[in-house]
């Protein structure tokens, strides 16, 4: 087994706008798509002084190693208040060095301030690496079922 | 997704294996804790050191490591050794002629609930592709502090 470097623990901060275009990069990273648009959109709408949305930030420094978004969903699809995290991404270099789990960590410990006890995520089923990482996180299928349908 | 007893007995094996990665576990403990027959899971194990998944060792104190990584192994890499897990299956042919619109031909029918027992399918490959050996240690662990 190849025994990975030790590297300086990142430290988690809310997303500034200087993290931007290396967030756009690690993304595009792993999904092979800019989407400049997109995140300029999550900073501006989840990013610091909101009171229930988080978009956070690993870094080194100045270098970014990875994000998570989500935000605080009162009685949606029925539930009481949970936490939703829709976004998490690390760097592919940067992967196994728990940077995944101290983000994950810094937005549940948000969550729990708001006095939410429950953390959700929706995930591809084909996409088996985000899945590992929210599974070897303690959690579970949710009780519910997402249902899609093709609009005619 | 019904799982096999072959396939309990390599889940059984690989855990107990994954607990103690260095250490070498006889295959005669395993059968005995989790009352399997030990020509059973002879057989069961080999299939495992064929797919690299353990190792044996033989001799006096011989007996079976762990040889994968249990934060990269997963349920499924385990299950597929044993089960068809390859694409989806359709429901039985039962040939094609129309009956009224009203009434569903019986082939409509197996389609339609192929199409539902594919869909639980997925839910399960997915899931045990997603749970590591790490993970089900975990899980465990967990469930034990409850």
């Amino acid at each position: 087994m190849k025994t990975r470097k030790r590297q300086p623990a990142a430290r988690v901060r809310g997303a500034r706008p200087r993290d931007l275009e290396q967030v756009i990069a690690i993304d595009a990273e792993i999904t092979g798509l800019r989407k400049p648009g997109y995140w300029a959109q999550i900073l501006r709408r989840y990013g610091s002084g909101r009171r229930q949305r988080f978009f956070l930030v690993a870094h080194s420094g100045r270098r970014v190693e990875g994000y998570v978004v989500g935000d605080v969903r009162d009685w949606e699809f029925g539930f009481p208040p949970c936490g939703w995290v829709f976004g998490i991404g690390v760097r592919p270099e940067g992967r196994q060095g728990g940077v995944g789990t101290r983000l994950l960590q810094a937005i549940c410990d948000r969550f729990r301030r708001l006095g939410v006890s429950k953390l959700r995520t929706l995930l591809a089923r084909d996409n088996p690496l985000v899945l590992s990482f929210f599974r070897s996180q303690g959690m579970m299928a949710a009780p519910f079922i997402p249902l899609e349908k093709d609009l005619e | 997704m019904k799982l096999q007893k072959n396939t309990l007995c390599a889940l059984y094996s690989v855990l107990e294996f994954a607990v103690h990665p260095g250490r070498q576990v006889s295959a005669a403990e395993v059968a005995a804790k989790y009352r399997i027959s030990p020509h059973h899971l002879a057989k069961v194990l080999r299939a495992l050191g064929r797919a690299r998944l353990v190792q044996a060792a033989r001799g006096v104190g011989g007996g079976y490591r762990f040889a994968g990584n249990p934060k990269r192994v997963t349920l499924m890499d385990v299950i597929q050794l044993f089960e068809d897990v390859g694409s989806p299956g359709r429901g039985p042919a039962r040939g094609t002629r129309r009956t009224e619109d009203s009434v569903p031909a019986a082939h409509e029918v197996d389609e339609a609930l192929g199409m539902v027992v594919n869909e639980i399918d997925e839910i399960a490959r997915a899931t045990f592709r997603s749970i590591t050996l790490d993970t089900m240690l975990k899980l465990i662990r967990r469930r034990r502090r409850a």
